[in-house]
């Protein structure tokens, strides 16, 4: 079984709320999780949707440092996020998050890091938006647009509902 | 944003967690408004009148059988939620796969 297909990601989004939580397991320990977290050659290797070039343009993972990243597609198309770390350490990162394509609606977006059994790592992301609206517009464009997942995918929400 | 009345939408119909349970508690199954009072121990107005909205808004179809009323998910109408989730999950589950490989490499670097 590949790792991704052991490691499920979650996505919690119930309607009518501005949150989301995001959750995903790791086959690695928890300091190396947070390594490719704060390590600028690490995090643009794996940062964005496959097909997109990732340019990080700023990133200063310490407390209240910012960044700013770049994620451009095969046809130039650049999407450009930003914003600042408020915590930035092992057990909590803090920051938050803009879409520069979505100027002015910014959110919150806490992780956490749990040390699980055989060097396992459990990463659960709670994003608070400034609206319903806000997070509902950022959870439906993604960060791409036109994306379609087949009928074989609802089971999943059957079974999350 | 003006608000669709709950019996048009399906994302409206299923913000209520009470109806949520409804579509959890039938799964994949076929039930009876019976069945339901039993496994949600609610009273038989209520679960009516919960099935009644996922019925309006196609979440829920019914068929008679003998004197019975079965009811089942209609999943066709439950993809335009999960579609609306998908771009975002996506982002992240290609994100997390990628970030699987870098972590394999930093194991094998120690």
């Amino acid at each position: 079984m590949s790792a991704s297909a052991k490691n499920k990601l979650t996505v919690t989004a119930e309607p009518g709320k501005q949150e989301v939580f995001i959750t995903r397991e790791f086959d690695a320990p928890r300091e190396l999780v947070y390594k490719a977290h704060i390590d600028p050659k690490l995090y643009v290797q794996w940062l964005g949707p496959h097909g997109y070039e990732m340019i990080l343009e700023e990133f200063e993972p310490v407390n209240g440092g910012k960044y700013r990243y770049i994620h451009k597609d095969k046809d130039g198309n650049e999407y450009g996020f930003h914003g600042t770390f408020h915590e930035m350490s092992i057990d909590n990162m803090v920051q938050t998050f803009e879409f520069e394509g979505y100027p002015g609606h910014v959110s919150l977006d806490c992780m956490t890091l749990e040390e699980l059994p055989d060097n396992r790592t459990r990463a659960t992301i709670h994003s608070v938006f400034q609206s319903v609206a806000d997070r509902d517009g950022m959870v439906q464009n993604g960060m791409e647009k036109g994306v379609r997942e087949g009928y074989e995918r609802l089971d999943e929400i059957l079974a999350k509902l | 944003m003006a608000r669709t009345p709950t019996t048009h939408d399906p994302f409206n119909a299923v913000a209520e967690p009470k109806r949520r349970q409804v579509l959890e508690a039938l799964g994949m199954r076929e039930l009876s408004v019976n069945d339901l009072v039993a496994l949600l121990g609610w009273n038989q107005p209520s679960v009516s009148k919960h099935l009644g909205v996922l019925k309006q808004v196609g979440l829920v179809s019914e068929r008679r059988v003998g004197r019975q009323r079965l009811y089942r998910v209609n999943g066709e109408r439950l993809k335009p939620i999960y579609d609306w989730v998908a771009p975002f999950e996506r982002y992240w589950s290609e994100s997390f796969e990628r970030l699987d490989k870098v972590l394999e490499q930093l194991k094998k670097e120690k």
